[in-house]
């Protein structure tokens, strides 16, 4: 069994797996259920001085018939008073004094955020968390994203806090921003030895169309929320490895967060530089229980994989992710249609044709057919086989691939809805490897064929 | 200019058929929703093909996923204007959700059917205003018979701007679709009231109690000649006749009833009651078998449904038939009524006897005790009124003859489709018959 203990910054924490400041972590009756389904911490819901709430809070966003695919709130920090939630974070130290006790802190003076880090480490809480990323809200009062948006203020506000801290300090940052390496840089400045991030992305869910309001309504109005589910997680990937990969940001503990809502999620996170990750809204949507399956199945993984500890995973896949410029322009994949799971439905016909390279052909077809069907390059060699889908319906026809045309795009992949139907093969170019930042290099990073003007100062420099 | 008032039909209460629960109920919105989010949105999709009437399935489907009901009617019923009654009675399990991708793929197919009703019968009561027709034209067509292939004819004639004269023999218009349906799939007041939705689309006078005769002899009556002679067209939909009979002895009398007749006294008729029948026999083995068959078990009749061949050899729909077995119904397989016992005049058995290959097997009969023989052995065909326009021929199974392409008969000025023509099919066939008759009527009264 893999050790799934980790150590962030020289704190021990069970597993990597911790609940995000967020409703999950508003009190300690819920925090001590967490812990008892399995939850390694838990990043309690943002202290300050108490504020209050409007109603509705939440918008959601559904595809298809999958639920809450993205989920906003325009909830604030915590409404219940200090003392109390201290008074509860010193019991559940208490009573679990192996997990880990993260208080995330938002307040605006520097005697508050001295008089709140010592009332807060007074819990015995093992981290700090600075929250500088609560888009909605708390940032109209200068707190919050606004001052993750602002490296100069984060920088103030982080050495005030490495200044009163006795514990390590996390800076949570905010994805809404033009460049996470800002406000990434300014922590360092600071000493700040780690970072969490994506907190919520800044978003309006919808419009109702029949009152004219945007969502989550309010009333007869609506604000801007932050976003987050498992909609955020490609940004929060990018955000999280922008930062690993940085030569400075990337010696900072990370725990990653944004729509991580099961084992695998969370080894991408890790795999992308994450110490630990921080989960809400799949807590919100399935409850404390799916950490059972996280911690087992981020287990399996490690020990099939052969590595010991989640400690071997961080990092794995942070050199591949490279510059555009750096990619191999002679790699070369072709779809492949499995004519045997194929059942018919051509989708990806339809998404070839209209949404790459016209290059899946429907078999059966005179050329003339395939040319008024929009074709502009009728393949040499038709496959001989069969065109009924034999996992399908009788007299379907199952396409096939113009395989000297595909591009290899992935997108007739993406849109069957039959498991293992397409897949991507690989298939030798016959050219060396070569880059664009290669051709750069040599003086070949010109394509003909396009501006008079370009052509032009290409000639004169040349 | 005469504007036509909308009509209303009603029906007495205390009909049997009010006691059915429908089988496949209105969908609530978030059923909807969810079922037509499961559909893949196929191109060139089997299902579209497999529908006779060629509705664009994926797109309506993808309609009702978006919230835009209106134009998931609106692409229904351009494609089958009957597309209310269709939803509720086709047999998808054999027509577009059998082909469905889902189907072949071992998956639960899309309730298709479910979904149009869903659409078309909210559209229908909140916005019955989808389709405007074209300006009068002042050509006249007759429309005889008022079943689901004249009424789609008469919907669509009248949308091009054409007054349409339909005549009904009986006093209940709607023929099959009224009077024939098992009514936990349509119940008759749903088929009057989108007959009553095709009427308000133009100019469409129904005559009822008035019967197409060679010579008229009076009131009531109205000859053919007179009938080509004052009109540009006429299309028939006549339907089939009567129930066939078995011919066998004890068949005349109380206790024996043709299986139609009965299903259209079930919806009709208020009072009706099966007082003094425990146990039924029906015979034959079609879908008409199995709807009475599986009408009389969810009264609360013991049924046997007798056939002369075996299961498989069955005309009858198998999703029809598993259906009608959970509700009780027991199929018993080659055997064939050779003589109804009756003792006081009532019936009160049936001598069964084994068969091979259909035919029956001497010295194997058995007695079985019931109280009520229904026989849905096929129908006769409404031969007489097709045979008294000039120039309408017959098939050899007394069938009207058309030609395939346009559905015109032997006589120009006529056209016919529906169950006169093929036989006896479903709803969406008469429909899709008449679509094609309906175009080349258009043809025809352009001068082409």
């Amino acid at each position: 069994m893999a050790d799934l203990e980790i150590d962030f910054c020289g704190v021990r924490s069970p597993n990597p797996f911790w609940l995000a400041s967020a409703p999950p972590t508003n009190t300690g009756d819920q925090v001590m259920r967490a812990f008892d389904a399995g939850w390694g911490g838990a990043v309690w819901k943002t202290l300050g001085n108490p504020i209050v709430n409007v109603t509705s809070r939440f918008g959601g966003i559904d595809y298809g018939n999958t639920r809450l695919m993205g989920l906003n709130n325009i909830e604030l920090i915590t409404d219940r008073p200090l003392e109390v939630n201290l008074r509860e974070m010193r019991e559940v130290k208490r009573r679990y004094p192996k997990h880990t006790l993260i208080a995330s802190l938002m307040v605006e003076t520097k005697e508050e955020w001295k008089e709140i880090i010592r009332k807060a480490e007074d819990t015995g809480a093992d981290l700090l968390e600075l929250n500088f990323g609560c888009p909605h809200g708390m940032c109209e009062r200068g707190m919050g994203s606004a001052v993750g948006a602002e490296p100069k203020v984060l920088e103030e506000i982080s050495r005030w806090a490495m200044e009163f801290a006795q514990v390590p300090v996390i800076v949570k940052l905010t994805p809404n921003v033009g460049d996470i390496l800002e406000p990434g840089e300014a922590a360092v400045r600071a000493g700040i030895p780690a970072l969490s991030l994506i907190n919520t992305v800044k978003s309006l869910m919808g419009v109702d169309l029949d009152r004219m309001v945007p969502l989550p309504r309010v009333g007869n109005a609506s604000t801007n929320g932050g976003y987050c589910g498992p909609a955020v997680k490609p940004i929060a990937l990018h955000l999280m490895s922008q930062l690993s990969r940085h030569p400075q940001c990337g010696k900072l503990a990370i725990s990653g967060i944004g729509g991580i809502s099961n084992w695998k999620d969370a080894a991408e996170f890790i795999a992308l530089g994450a110490t630990s990750v921080q989960v809400c809204t799949a807590v919100m949507h399935y409850g404390y229980r799916i950490v059972g399956d996280m911690i087992e199945g981020l287990s399996n993984f490690l020990d099939e994989k052969g590595m010991k500890s989640v400690m071997e995973l961080r990092g794995r896949a942070v050199p591949a992710y490279q510059e555009w410029g750096e990619l191999d322009l002679s790699y070369k994949l072709v779809a492949k249609i499995n004519e045997d799971k194929c059942i018919g439905c051509q989708l990806c016909y339809v998404a070839c044709m209209d949404g790459s390279h016209q290059c899946i052909h429907v078999p059966g077809r005179t050329e003339e057919e395939s040319r008024k069907a929009g074709h502009t390059h009728i393949p040499q060699d038709i496959p001989n086989r069969v065109v009924t889908a034999k996992a399908g319906t009788p007299g379907a026809r199952v396409p096939f691939v113009d395989e000297q045309e595909c591009v290899g795009c992935n997108l007739c992949q993406l849109v069957c809805p039959v498991p293992d139907c397409i897949t991507m093969e690989e298939v030798p170019s016959g050219k060396p490897t070569e880059s664009w930042n290669d051709r750069v290099a040599k003086g070949t990073d010109f394509v003909p064929g396009g501006l008079d003007a370009t052509m032009a100062a290409r000639r004169r420099s040349s | 200019m005469r504007v036509m008032q909308p009509k209303r039909f009603e029906l007495p209460p205390g009909r049997a058929e009010e006691g059915f629960k429908d089988k496949k109920p209105l969908y609530t919105q978030g059923e909807a929703v969810a079922e037509a989010n499961r559909c893949l949105y196929c191109v060139d999709a089997p299902c579209i093909k497999a529908c006779p009437t060629a509705i664009n399935i994926p797109e309506f489907i993808r309609k009702i996923g978006t919230g835009n009901l209106k134009g998931a009617a609106r692409t229904i019923l351009t494609a089958n204007i009957l597309g209310q009654s269709c939803a509720q009675v086709c047999p998808v399990e054999v027509l577009c959700a059998g082909s469905c991708v889902y189907t072949g793929w071992g998956r639960e197919p899309i309730h298709i059917g479910r979904l149009q009703r869903y659409a078309v019968e909210n559209t229908l009561a909140k916005t019955p205003d989808l389709f405007q027709a074209k300006a009068p034209t002042g050509k006249r067509i007759a429309l005889v018979g008022s079943g689901p292939a004249s009424i789609a004819a008469a919907g669509m004639l009248a949308l091009e701007g054409h007054t349409c004269i339909i005549y009904e023999r009986k006093a209940i218009p709607g023929g099959l679709n009224s009077l024939g349906i098992a009514p936990y799939k349509l119940k008759s007041p749903e088929a009057l009231k989108e007959l009553e939705w095709v009427f308000s689309l133009g100019r469409i006078e129904l005559r009822t109690g008035v019967e197409v005769v060679e010579q008229a002899k009076g009131p009531g009556q109205v000859s053919t000649s007179e009938l080509i002679a004052s009109h540009d067209a006429v299309f028939l939909g006549l339907g089939l006749g009567a129930d066939s009979k078995l011919g066998v002895p004890g068949e005349e009398g109380d206790g024996v009833l043709g299986a139609t007749h009965l299903i259209e006294r079930i919806k009709t008729e208020p009072g009706l009651t099966l007082q003094g029948v425990k146990r039924a026999m029906v015979v034959g083995g079609g879908n008409t078998a199995l709807d009475i068959a599986h009408e009389l078990a969810l009264l609360g009749v013991e049924v046997d449904m007798v056939y002369r061949r075996s299961e498989k050899e069955m005309g009858g729909y198998v999703h029809e038939l598993d259906g009608a077995r959970l509700d009780g119904v027991r199929l018993v397989e080659n055997r064939q009524p050779v003589e109804l016992v009756r003792k006081d005049g009532k019936v009160v058995g049936v001598k069964l006897a084994t068969t091979r290959d259909g035919k029956t097997v001497p010295g194997t009969e058995e007695l079985v005790p019931v109280e009520l023989v229904c026989m849905a052995i096929g129908q006769e065909r409404a031969t007489g009124v097709a045979r008294a326009f000039p120039g309408v021929e017959l098939d050899s199974r007394g069938r009207v003859k058309v030609d395939a392409a346009t559905h015109r008969t032997g006589n120009a000025k006529v056209w016919s489709g529906g169950d006169c023509v093929n036989g006896g099919k479903e709803v969406v066939n008469a429909v899709a018959e008449a679509k094609i008759a309906v175009r080349d009527i258009q043809r025809h009264l352009a001068g082409a």
